[in-house]
């Protein structure tokens, strides 16, 4: 089980690999069904957000400490059984804290146990890595899908009710975009983030070829 | 480099070796489950008899203090664990122990999943007194104005329930027409552009009342009496007192 060393050290990049470069929905375009399905609040992204960032840095703190004791040829059915193990956690938890909440969110907390950007983590990052710097990727990868969510989830509010995490924004003359709410609200507003997020990119993409070829003149 | 490479996919591991981890590993599982599940059990019943308790003085007006009894084949009998058949029904009494309306849940198949709700009933006007959806799937900002809607929720102020002469259904049965079409007590006028969320309720309300009420009719005095049954009880403990 000796695996190539790799560099120990955490950089801030460790950390931005999954706010912003690799970011899990806008990037790698991981875990699309919740992104899709319960972003049509704000709260109900914050939620799925908080919960699916809590699996992430759980289960990616037990990968990365029992990495030299999972067999390989059992570590994905290891690496399930940890995740489904959180999200029970999780399950009961939103139940303490909010039925409410929880009716909301309905059958996705359970769901979060085959979201693959958790077992892409802990297949792709935690079981190759120490425990520290597993954790601050994964807490990266959270913070960058919840970012995600609520990109998604403001938009779709704010369009489809006038509301902003409950509180009217737009006036009783408002005419809510019921769409926006509707599944097919979700995938316009999906499209139209990942439109300007490769926009962005390709644009930096072209500035940086345009120097080099200043730069091999 | 790639000698190792070659060497790693050999058989090193020993089936031993693959049960005793996944072994390990799911029994750190159960323990963290269970432990988790013992420590937030107490707060989850806390919030659903919260929620429900809520749910029964809302739908029934004017209710302070309410007793849960179960519709068994037997008659009506107060509510405990041993009592697993039957239908759960809350009773709601007023101030002074009087009888202010019997809480009871239906169900049905909305737009997207089922709708549960929990409706009052009040054996005076022989009507439904109000609605609470305790939960549902429905198409927000469509299907869920069955909770918002001022409109829609002004049917269930008095909606008619009446049973007829022989006492074995309703005399009328509840049912949803069009909007703006309501032309009797037991009509519900459904919201326009949520018809299939609105006739779900009104099938749920029919469903549930014609069952209900046919059974719970014989048993009335028994309700009736199980709170003034109580003030006794206070009454005697309070004369014992000075």
């Amino acid at each position: 089980m000796v695996r190539p060393r790799q560099d120990d050290t955490i950089t801030m990049d460790t950390f931005l690999e999954g706010v912003w470069r690799d970011n899990p929905v806008f990037v790698m375009l991981l875990g699309m069904c919740p992104v899709l399905a319960v972003t049509n609040s704000v709260l109900n992204a914050i939620a799925m957000g908080v919960a699916t960032t809590f699996v992430l840095l759980a289960s990616g703190a037990l990968v990365s400490l029992l990495r030299n004791v999972i067999p390989r040829q059992v570590r994905i059915a290891s690496y399930i059984v940890i995740i489904a193990t959180f999200v029970t956690i999780v399950d009961y938890v939103i139940q303490a804290i909010s039925l409410e909440l929880y009716n909301a969110l309905g059958a996705f907390i359970q769901l979060i146990v085959v979201n693959c950007m958790i077992l892409g983590r802990a297949e792709g990052y935690a079981s190759k890595h120490k425990l520290g710097k597993a954790l601050v990727n994964a807490l990266g990868m959270g913070i960058g899908f919840t970012i995600a969510l609520l990109c998604l989830g403001s938009v779709r509010e704010l369009l489809g009710n006038g509301t902003l995490l409950g509180f009217t924004v737009f006036g009783a003359g408002f005419q809510p975009w019921v769409v926006m709410l509707l599944p097919p609200g979700g995938f316009f507003v999906l499209g139209a983030w990942l439109l300007l997020f490769n926009w962005l990119r390709e644009r930096k993409e072209r500035a940086a070829a345009q120097v080099e070829v200043a730069h091999g003149r | 480099m790639t000698a190792q490479q070659q060497v790693q996919p050999a058989p090193t591991v020993t089936s031993g070796a693959m049960i005793r981890t996944l072994g390990g590993i799911a029994m750190i599982s159960g323990f963290l489950v269970v432990l988790v599940f013992q420590l937030t059990l107490p707060v989850i019943n806390e919030n659903k008899r919260k929620a429900i308790e809520k749910a029964v003085f809302n739908v029934i007006p004017n209710a302070e203090v309410r007793h849960d009894f179960i519709i068994t084949d037997d008659g009506v009998v107060p509510a405990s664990d041993d009592i697993t058949q039957g239908l759960p029904i809350y009773a709601g009494y007023d101030k002074e122990g009087r009888l202010a309306g019997i809480a009871a849940e239906a169900a049905a198949q909305g737009y997207q999943d089922v709708i549960r709700l929990l409706f009052g009933y009040n054996p005076e006007c022989e009507c439904i007194t109000g609605i609470q959806v305790l939960k549902m799937a429905e198409t927000p900002g469509l299907g869920d104005k069955i909770i918002t809607d001022p409109a829609f929720r002004a049917n269930f102020k008095a909606l008619e329930a009446k049973l007829n002469s022989d006492r074995n259904a309703l005399a009328n049965p509840i049912i949803t027409v069009k909007h703006g079409s309501k032309t009797a007590a037991w009509q519900i006028d459904a919201i326009s552009g949520a018809t299939v969320t609105s006739k779900a309720v009104g099938k749920a309300l029919n469903n549930s009342a014609q069952k209900l009420l046919p059974q719970l009719d014989p048993h009335m005095r028994t309700i009736r009496q199980s709170a003034a049954g109580d003030r006794r009880a206070d009454d005697n403990g309070e004369s014992i007192k000075p």
